[in-house]
């Protein structure tokens, strides 16, 4: 039995952010975690993904490019399992990262599946920590199957990217259901290492929260790639054999069927709130089943009692949850938190070219019957783009008639996700489309194609 | 030879017109009955039209320029064909040859604040302000450092306040306001006064004004007039025509407000001025309006203290002066005459009750103010005075 100033349920990249800013802030704090440190977001999320994304990059490029570009390599060779390992090496040494800040900021770690009680009290096996001051819960969320159409995980046939992440060498086929970011970019992985992709999305098209032209653009470079892109498509039926799944399906009226080594579930997560009393604490859930908070402070129905990250609501975005840790961490110690802008959270897809945005997608402008103008800016008329062929995608900026407000940003190519902070620090202190063309850009960059989609907005482009 | 265009009587006492608008441009072909051009009379907008089909050679005149009725403004006939008289020297009637557009601010720059200081404030927060008119320097910022962002304008776009730009806008006489200044000097000359009178229920004031000397007691006093100049001041923010100087051939119209208070010396009167009133809280006018009539009547006010004033007010309601008329204090439009606090009965909810009531008397240059413009701004004042929360900020 011990106390402490706060106790934070997981180690992910919600909690154990929120334990770092809590003692920068003086108060003493215990992390509870199952697994690794990190969370899925380290051990089996973001950073193997980006491994092994970074892997087929470099295929795709040494295949299509590399002898145009006066390298030329002779037949080349891929091998998953060796992606793979390297792509747990670069887990493990994150994980130890974590372990290491921990360690470092003097907090606790208490290995073991935490359950909370009431009273601001966790029990960890056969001991209870006291919080003196609050308990965070930031327990995440994992995989999901759909068992209503014969598609339960069983990790062999029909997996997850839990499984996706450890296979040691790809099947000939996959079918992908779920085109968001993470069927998305597994489709970009198993692509380049030789696997036939079937890429299913119920929704009308790829990535649906994004923008339509951000869809549109990254069809046509998947379909260029030879993976098979099937949006609007109902999986009715999956019959499940010992080395390969059979799904029907209805696309726009038509029934197809679709035969795959194996199926990979990427359509949505569930939250962890499951067996950790989190209901005789008095922690209440929504209608959907996250943990219920108020909006303002992060504080569940529980007093003293928060919930931050995925298990806290949407987007379950990793990036949202560490902001959403640093900002409990300051209510707790007193202070007063500049409010989380939950319209300012960019938003990527890692695979090739990649695809990022921030604020509305044009869709949501018309809908919200804005007066808006659009700007855009193709990478084909960027001259950095072309000098490293990353000539596919575009920036398009929307601007907001009257006052120049930067409404949404869309970009789709070879470094969205680095370039998109640019238009997130231009929204964040409320920049308006003048600003972000009166900071003068260096050439040749691939962000000048922001300044020019931002004189776009305003009919001034010079470079088209 | 072409056909002269010429300024038209367009009403039986037009002795000149203002051309506000030319509806065909040179090279259009015309036919007779098109509407060439808009010009204003002294009685309203109307059209000049054609007498001639052709082509509309030349414009002689600019859009803006004023001309006496007769003299030519343009030419109708066959492209090539020579002009005739008056043709050679257009620039000499047309003083506006090229319309002077007042210097508009370069795109996206923000105009610098009025205000001493840096303000920190987003450039989005920034165009919202000059738009709404909402004074950046009164705004509490939220965000990082007390930076004003977003939210912050969209909150502070309740409250009235002056538009960011210069101390005033002089805007030349129209057709009609000179047509008006002339004909009402001649009957009541040379300040064409007319007044109008309201009564304003000062019992929510009078409660104000107990508990704003129960929060800061005897520390801070606030007046009734106190009130009435800032109640007047915020008001005048909302009817920017009342807050004027009438200035001969032009009307200069005020952005500040310097609000002018009478103040009886000994042997006579003179109005020392609160600067920017719209800008001062409460205690500040409080504080300064006891400050200045003290310095007034020791003789101590510096020029700078008793003159550039935009609107005055007189209160003679501490003598139990029920209702009076003040004199216009030129160049300024307008002063109010207040009158004293006291009950009478009044008919709230079907009752007879005591109530305290309050007449004010507005007296306008009617070459400046016309009666529903002096009206709408009594109603304001009045909804101010009646409901005081409004004074507050």
């Amino acid at each position: 039995m011990s106390t402490y100033d706060l106790i934070v349920l997981g180690g992910g990249p919600a909690g154990y952010v929120c334990a770092i800013r809590a003692t920068q802030l003086g108060l003493s704090v215990a992390v509870v975690e199952k697994d690794k440190l990190g969370g899925v977001c380290v051990n089996i999320g973001c950073i193997p993904t980006k491994a092994l994304l970074h892997s087929a990059y470099v295929a795709n490029l040494v295949a299509h490019d590399a002898k145009g570009l006066g390298v030329e390599v002779g037949p080349i060779k891929t091998d998953y399992g060796v992606a793979m390992k390297r792509s747990r090496q670069v887990s493990d040494q994150n994980s130890r990262g974590v372990e290491f800040l921990m360690k470092k900021n003097k907090i606790t770690v208490i290995k073991g599946t935490g359950t909370l009680l009431p009273g601001k009290k966790v029990k960890v096996g056969d001991d209870i920590h006291t919080a003196s001051k609050a308990v965070v819960i930031a327990t995440g969320s994992r995989v999901k199957g759909i068992p209503q159409i014969g598609l339960e995980i069983n990790k062999t046939t029909v997996i997850s990217s839990d499984e996706a992440l450890f296979l040691d060498r790809a099947p000939a086929t996959m079918a992908i259901v779920g085109a968001g970011a993470v069927g998305c970019e597994f489709a970009d992985i198993f692509n380049a290492f030789g696997t036939k992709i079937t890429l299913i999305e119920a929704l009308p098209r790829i990535i649906p929260i994004e923008d339509a032209e951000s869809s549109d653009a990254l069809t046509k470079s998947y379909k260029k790639r030879g993976i098979a892109v099937m949006a609007g498509a109902k999986v009715l039926k999956a019959t499940v054999g010992a080395s390969d799944v059979t799904l029907e399906l209805e696309v726009a009226g038509k029934a197809e069927t679709v035969a795959a080594e194996k199926v990979l579930m990427a359509a949505g997560r569930a939250v962890n709130t499951e067996n950790m009393g989190f209901k005789e604490a008095g922690v209440q859930l929504t209608d959907r089943g996250f943990v219920k908070v108020n909006l303002a402070t992060l504080e569940t129905t529980a007093p003293g009692v928060y919930c931050i990250g995925d298990v806290a609501g949407p987007p379950m975005l990793a990036h949202k949850g560490s902001r959403e840790g640093t900002f409990v961490a300051e209510l707790i110690a007193g202070h007063k938190p500049h409010p989380i802008k939950y319209d300012n959270v960019p938003s990527v897809t890692y695979c090739h070219p990649e695809v990022a945005s921030i604020g509305l997608t044009e869709d949501q402008c018309k809908e919200k019957k804005l007066d808006y103008q659009v700007g855009r800016f193709p990478f084909s008329a960027n001259g950095r783009a072309r000098a490293t062929n990353d000539t596919e995608g575009f920036v398009k900026i929307i601007r907001d008639k009257k006052y120049g407000e930067i409404l949404g940003a869309h970009i789709v190519g070879g470094h969205a996700s680095e370039m998109i902070h640019e238009l997130a620090v231009a929204r964040e202190n409320e920049y308006t489309v003048e600003e972000v063309d009166l900071a003068i850009h260096a050439h040749p960059t691939l962000s000048e194609a922001i300044a020019e989609a931002a004189l776009d907005s305003m009919g001034r482009v010079i470079h088209t | 030879m072409a056909t002269k265009v010429v300024m038209e009587a367009l009403s039986p006492t037009m002795e000149e017109g203002r051309l506000v608008e030319w509806k065909k441009q040179e090279g259009d072909v015309v036919k007779a009955g098109d509407v060439l051009a808009e010009v204003e009379t002294d009685k309203a907008v109307m059209e000049l039209v054609a007498r001639a089909g052709g082509t509309l050679l030349r414009h002689a005149v600019a859009a803006g320029t004023t001309v006496p009725v007769s003299q030519v403004v343009g030419w109708i006939g066959q492209p090539g064909e020579a002009l005739g008289d008056g043709a050679a020297a257009p620039a000499a009637t047309a003083p506006a040859a090229t319309p002077v557009a007042a210097p508009a601010p370069a795109t996206g720059a923000v105009p610098a604040p009025v205000a001493a200081g840096r303000i920190k404030a987003s450039p989005l927060a920034r165009k919202m302000a000059a738009d709404r008119g909402v004074d950046l320097s009164r705004v509490p910022g939220s965000g990082p450092e007390g930076r004003v962002i977003r939210r912050d304008v969209e909150s502070a776009g309740a409250a009235p306040a002056r538009k960011a730009g210069p101390a005033f806008t002089d805007v030349p006489l129209s057709m009609i306001r000179k047509t008006i200044a002339k004909r009402l000097s001649l009957s009541i000359g040379p300040i064409p006064t007319f007044y109008l009178t309201t009564e304003i229920d000062m019992e929510r004031a009078a409660d104000f004004r107990e508990q704003f000397k129960t929060l800061y007691g005897d520390a801070v006093k606030i007046s009734f007039n106190d009130l009435v100049v800032r109640a007047a001041a915020l008001a005048l923010i909302q009817h920017p025509a009342c807050n004027a100087w009438w200035q001969d051939d032009k009307i200069r119209y005020w952005n500040e407000v310097h609000i002018g208070m009478a103040v009886a010396v000994e042997d006579g009167l003179i109005t020392p001025v609160i600067r920017n009133a719209d800008l001062k809280t409460l205690r500040d006018i409080g504080t300064e309006s006891r400050e200045l009539a003290g310095r007034a009547r020791d003789r101590k006010l510096t020029p700078d203290q008793y003159t550039g004033s935009t609107f005055s007010i007189s209160n003679l309601g501490m003598f139990d002066i029920e209702h009076f008329t003040a004199v216009i204090n030129p160049p300024e439009a307008a002063i109010l005459a207040v009158g004293s606090i006291a009950p009478v009965a009044a008919v709230v909810g079907g009752q007879i009750v005591p109530r305290r009531r309050m007449r004010v008397t507005m007296s306008c240059d009617h070459r400046v103010i016309d009666g529903a413009t002096g009206a709408q701004f009594l109603k304001t004042l009045k909804q101010l005075l009646e409901n005081p929360v409004g004074l507050q900020s």
